[in-house]
């Protein structure tokens, strides 16, 4: 066997790669509505069960990951109450399906989401939002034009955050939707399968460095993202 | 127009409770910090909803607690000039004046555009980011943004207090201008003696969330105490009517007597109005000789109203116009001044730097 073939991917190690981002970028993008949402709430709102809410979302962050899936599992498996309802009514199946990863993922990555955005709508001077209402804008034109785009560094921070959860998420994953080739076996999950079968190191160090290289290219490109919109917001 | 107001309303220890009218021009709130002015402007542009209250403009109900109407900030279309500029630091400057143009549904849009860049002078900036301006330039484009919004009147809350004397000094013709030029009702909050002398047609005095008065800035602010402000003093209406380029001096033409001022911006035939504050003004029973002071000017003594601390007001009449002059008691009787009496009040010109 040549050096060569000992370094280039096969098949299935592009699919979990390909899987992993495509797991991470829905899940990044189907919460960010909510994560807005949330996060709005929490900065702005005042209600009661506020502090309910807050801990709610930030439970993920602090639960081992594998109760986080074994829920998700309860209430999104096929005879969950969630699960059962979406299966009937929309004919959508989460347990052991990519979607079911995504899900999971999105949900351990919502705290991080959720907190940097809160963060950045508080840091946004109310009295400019006063200034808009005044010069004849409605609250949803105000938060479009004022409020968001003062905003948007923190959001962009909190989907980077978010992304970045997804893209290293195992343990709830794996309770959740387990570990199939092509369909739920994510970059992570098959760096474990690696590991756990004679002769597998080779494959586990391929997939590491790959996930190392990911990594960084979403670390540098967050850098990027966010000193061009904070140059644009500032100054 | 007429925009007529009455509130009250608790604020943790602090009650307001007060009602006025105003019948277009410039209506000035006058008052000491924490007599309430800023928080019935913040109330009558619908920023704080009052606890009971009553607020009307040109028949239009915009508040009215016990009828359950309160029409939004938004809706009412009153242009708000607040103390810092609050320009939107992600927009640039023609953004920032577009703002609310772009909000005003296109029927209701009035004043032209260039003219208002014009009058405030910021022509010149628009491509620039608010983060770059200077401290007047600031809040010249945010008063632009809210002319440019087609406001049915404007509120300003204290929009030069923020400001140094030479950005003030600036921004105050521009002021002059807008009030003279617009046929826009204007309500401004203002704790200035100068600046409300120069801007308003109307005063209300307020003290402690109260209206403590209602009157012309001439009957208002000369009678004023010295707690309420150090600046008390006469305001009288003129027109300019000879510009001394070569001494730098302007004439300005009073009922009776003409005044002697730094030229500054004046043009020849404008309508001005001058302060005088009464602590500059001396009194003479004779006129006096080789004195440096420009302005002698003749009257009759109208009243004496004992002050704080010894000090007495004496009102000088001169033809129509009352000037204040703020002397001691002892001097009151050193001069024997009495009412009716013939005496020559006397300021000096740098006195009257506008």
């Amino acid at each position: 066997m040549s050096i060569l073939s000992e370094w280039s991917l096969t098949a299935e190690e592009w699919t979990a790669i390909e899987l992993s981002l495509r797991v991470a970028s829905v899940a990044t993008l189907a919460s960010l509505p909510f994560g807005l949402f949330v996060a709005y709430l929490l900065a702005r709102g005042r209600f009661w069960g506020k502090t309910l809410l807050n801990g709610l979302v930030h439970l993920p962050l602090i639960l081992p990951p594998v109760v986080t899936g074994y829920v998700l599992l309860i209430l999104f498996g096929r005879r969950g109450p969630i699960g059962a309802f979406l299966d009937q009514a929309f004919g959508i199946v989460l347990s052991f399906r990519w979607t079911g990863a995504a899900l999971a993922c999105a949900v351990m990555g919502f705290p991080l989401m959720v907190r940097s955005i809160r963060l950045s709508i508080e840091a946004v001077d109310a009295r400019l939002e006063e200034a808009a209402a005044t010069l004849g804008a409605s609250p949803p034109i105000i938060f479009l034009t004022v409020t968001l785009p003062l905003m948007l560094p923190g959001v962009i921070a909190g989907m980077i955050l978010a992304f970045a959860k997804a893209m290293g998420e195992f343990g709830a994953t794996i309770t959740f939707v387990s570990n199939i080739p092509g369909e739920t076996q994510t970059l992570s999950a098959a760096i474990y399968t690696f590991t756990q079968v004679p002769g597998g190191d080779a494959g586990a160090l391929r997939l590491a460095l790959i996930a190392v290289a990911l990594s960084m290219a979403a670390l540098l490109a967050s850098e990027w993202l966010a000193r061009l919109v904070a140059g644009k917001v500032r100054a | 127009m007429t925009l007529s107001v009455e509130i009250r309303h608790r604020q943790g220890d602090f009650a307001l409770d007060l009602a006025f009218a105003s019948e277009g021009g410039v209506t000035a709130l006058f008052g000491p910090s924490g007599s309430g002015k800023t928080s019935v402007l913040r109330i009558v542009g619908g920023l704080v909803r009052p606890e009971r209250g009553r607020i009307v403009f040109d028949g239009a109900v915009l508040i009215d607690t016990a009828g359950g109407i309160d029409v939004a900030a938004h809706r009412r279309r009153f242009g708000y000039v607040f103390q810092e500029p609050r320009l939107f630091p992600h927009l640039s400057v023609r953004q920032n004046l577009d703002y609310g143009r772009w909000l005003c549904r296109r029927a209701e849009r009035r004043g032209d555009a260039a003219r208002i860049l014009d009058m405030l002078g910021i022509g010149h900036l628009l491509d620039r980011r608010p983060g770059n301006l200077s401290g007047g330039e600031k809040q010249r484009v945010s008063i632009g943004r809210a002319l440019m919004s087609s406001p049915r009147m404007l509120l300003m809350d204290e929009p030069l207090s923020a400001l140094d004397e030479a950005r003030k000094a600036e921004i105050l013709p521009h002021l002059e201008r807008l009030r003279d030029e617009l046929d826009l009702p204007i309500l401004y909050v203002s704790h200035s003696v100068a600046e409300v002398a120069r801007l308003a047609d109307r005063v209300v005095v307020m003290g402690n969330g109260r209206v403590d008065g209602i009157g012309s800035p001439g009957e208002m602010l000369g009678a004023l105490p010295e707690t309420v402000t150090r600046d008390a003093g006469s305001v009288l209406a003129g027109t300019v009517c000879r510009i001394d380029r070569d001494s730098e001096l302007a004439t300005i033409a009073l009922s009776a007597v003409s005044l002697v001022v730094p030229r500054g911006h004046l043009v020849e035939g404008q309508r001005v109005r001058v302060h005088i504050p009464a602590r500059d003004v001396l009194v003479a029973t004779e006129r006096p000789n080789g004195i440096s002071a420009l302005n002698i000017l003749q009257g009759q003594v109208a009243a004496l109203s004992p002050r704080e601390a010894g000090a007495v007001d004496v009102a000088i009449r001169c033809g129509a116009d009352i000037v204040h002059a703020r002397i001691t008691e002892l001097s009151v009787r050193r001069l024997g001044l009495l009412p009716g009496l013939a005496v020559h009040a006397i300021v000096k010109t740098v006195a009257l730097d506008r």
